[in-house]
């Protein structure tokens, strides 16, 4: 089981509000359903709402988002802590995520894994000091063709290789989002 | 090369787009079915087709879409799994996004026929740029009038919502993926009632695979009949298959069902052999949960016949000796593979995913990972092999949900034809951490 726990001594100093236009988006949403059924569109605005706060929830965006739909907190906890794409605690500007699963180990992740580890300094996990990168290892990402690969954002970065790795980070750290 | 039905026109610049795919004969499914045919006809074509859940049960779709309750005043809900997590498969995903439309015109006809008003297609949330896809064809749809009330002036009106998941390979399970829906932990519900009587809402609802619904396409357009004639005995029609692993050329194929596994894997017009001039060591045919065979088994039964790629030749001799097509994430693995690494990295990732509700699964998929991780790193003994087994028995079958089974059997199948290799990681520990095994009885155990 993955189930991840809260960490209630990392926090927003402030109570997140989403903007007018993506309060526009969010109440559109939650019409997308029948009368009464909006806490299906929780799932998307949790992806919204940690793209908006930081790349993470924390529990005041999670309180927010409870306000917003109308439901208890707790409503919002259970299901934060269960999907594994929520981060609970803060992250780097950009996270890595390399896919581990059979396919991609055939054709080399685990040496992919150890070249960015080394390459940022950091252990799976972790986030370097400048808070540009966190690394980590996700489960089968649907990219079994295109092995190695890592996923930043929306974004699958596929067919890796070390040279591939240096290309990524480069342009990252330059503000551009690689091909 | 076989027959496209599916990707015939996925080579053609902006085919992602209303007008190119209009123009490449799309949506005529559309006009058809609401125009001259009844729901019930559609379900019948289905029916013919001998269509199977291309998801991976296989189960067929127009009894499944028999099934559906119709209760006066009660809405009812076609879901679309676009969910693929299964380790392997990549298939859907192609689909979508290359040709979002034909999955869009698949979900307008389904609807139509089950009785749908409003039908969400669940894409897992790892694909959130093929959402973006979808929407911008979905938007496109409605523009044209294909979407939204009364379509082409049939009267029928139809809304179609696509809703991301969170990260969680359980939503690929339909009552898993229902709960998730409804804004909830991914958590699969007791059977029954099944969601043709009670799903979405506590209204009944039907939950196909991406390719299922795509396949529901030509099956309007060309009648279930014709698709029955293409490929072979029950397994009829087309199949996409997601190659991954050791290949010269991985990737997404449409074959016809029939071609055999030998074709597949080094055909000029298929996957072109072993990456690296590399021997052939194993293949996992139908995605991860499927039992992995050894060489041997691959390309020919155990009775000495050709292996086929449909579910009956797949699955011939059983779990001894077969396999499965299962979701058709067909995974190839060189001789220089460890076979034992490969089933503690399945048995890590069912561990992860087990949603922790039944506590078999939630345990023994923890325990299976551990032991095989000790097994793989040189710290295991010969007790262990057969303890491996026992948790499997322990979990098999004592679930919710067919997960469980899923965590089981590949770890079955890989001790079942590779147990000379578990032993090998025993008896030579420190090799073990250097080197691998290499083929079955190259290597003379010392």
């Amino acid at each position: 089981m993955s189930s991840s726990h809260i960490d209630l001594n990392k926090r927003h100093s402030e109570k997140p509000a989403f903007s007018p236009e993506r309060m526009a988006q969010v109440k559109e949403l939650m019409n997308r359903v029948p009368e009464g059924k909006h806490k299906s569109a929780l799932i998307r605005i949790l992806h919204m709402a940690e793209e908006d706060f930081g790349g993470w929830l924390s529990i005041e965006t999670m309180d927010y988002v409870a306000e917003i739909l109308n439901i208890q907190p707790i409503e919002v906890y259970e299901v934060a802590t269960f999907y594994t794409m929520f981060n609970l605690e803060p992250v780097g500007k950009y996270v890595f995520e390399v896919c581990r699963t059979g396919p991609c180990m055939l054709v080399g992740s685990d040496q992919i894994i150890e070249y960015i580890e080394n390459k940022l300094d950091i252990k799976v996990g972790e986030t370097t000091k400048d808070g540009m990168f966190t690394l980590k290892t996700a489960e089968c990402l649907g990219a079994c063709g295109y092995g190695p690969m890592l996923q930043c954002g929306k974004k699958y970065h596929e067919h890796l290789t070390k040279e591939r790795v240096d290309e990524i980070i480069i342009a990252y750290r330059s503000g551009e989002i690689p091909n | 090369m076989g027959r496209k039905i599916l990707l015939e026109h996925d080579h053609i610049p902006g085919i992602e787009t209303f007008d190119v795919y209009r123009k490449n004969g799309g949506y005529r499914s559309v006009e058809k079915a609401l125009k001259s045919m009844s729901p019930e006809q559609i379900v019948e074509e289905v029916q013919k087709s001998g269509l199977r859940g291309r998801g991976g049960a296989g189960f067929p779709t127009g009894m499944k879409w028999s099934f559906l309750a119709k209760p006066e005043g009660v809405p009812r809900y076609l879901l679309c799994n676009a969910d693929e997590s299964e380790p392997g498969t990549f298939k859907d995903r192609y689909l979508m996004e290359r040709i979002p439309h034909l999955l869009i015109e698949g979900m307008i006809v389904s609807s139509f026929a089950l009785g749908a008003n409003l039908s969400f297609i669940y894409i897992r949330g790892e694909y959130m740029w093929i959402l973006d896809i979808l929407e911008k064809a979905i938007d496109e749809a409605y523009e044209k009038g294909f979407l939204g009330k009364n379509i082409l002036g049939s009267g029928y009106d139809l809304d179609l919502r696509v809703m991301p998941g969170g990260g969680a390979y359980i939503c690929g399970e339909e009552t898993a993926l229902i709960e998730s829906l409804e804004g909830k932990r991914g958590n699969p519900r007791m059977k029954p009632p099944f969601p043709a009587v009670k799903g979405l809402w506590g209204c009944p609802t039907v939950v196909n695979n991406v390719e299922s619904i795509a396949a529901v396409v030509p099956i309007v357009n060309d009648g279930g009949d014709e698709y029955a004639k293409i490929g072979l005995g029950k397994s009829t029609g087309t199949k996409l298959i997601s190659a991954g692993g050791n290949l010269v050329r991985p990737g997404v194929y449409e074959i016809e069902m029939g071609i055999t596994v030998e074709e597949f894997i080094y055909g000029d017009d298929y996957c072109r052999g072993i990456a690296n001039n590399k021997k052939l060591k194993a293949c996992v045919p139908g995605g991860s949960s499927v039992p992995i065979l050894p060489a041997h088994l691959v390309t020919k039964t155990a009775a000495g016949e050709d292996r086929l790629m449909t579910y009956e030749s797949l699955a011939d001799g059983g779990f001894a000796s077969g396999s499965m097509l299962g979701s058709g994430g067909f995974i190839v693995f060189d001789e220089d593979q460890c076979i034992v690494r490969n089933t503690w990295n399945f048995a890590r990732f069912y561990a992860h995913e087990s949603c922790g509700q039944c506590s078999p699964c939630r345990e023994g998929t923890g325990w299976m990972e551990k032991v095989l991780h000790r097994l793989e790193i040189g710290q295991g003994n010969m007790r262990d092999i057969d303890l491996l087994a026992e948790i499997n028995k322990k979990i098999e079958g004592n679930t919710i949900c067919p997960l469980g089974d899923a965590a089981a059997w590949p770890v079955a199948a890989a001790i079942r034809h590779f147990r000379e290799e578990f032993e090998w990681h025993v008896t030579h520990p420190q090799e073990a951490q250097t080197r691998n095994y290499g083929l079955l009885k190259d290597v003379t155990l010392a």
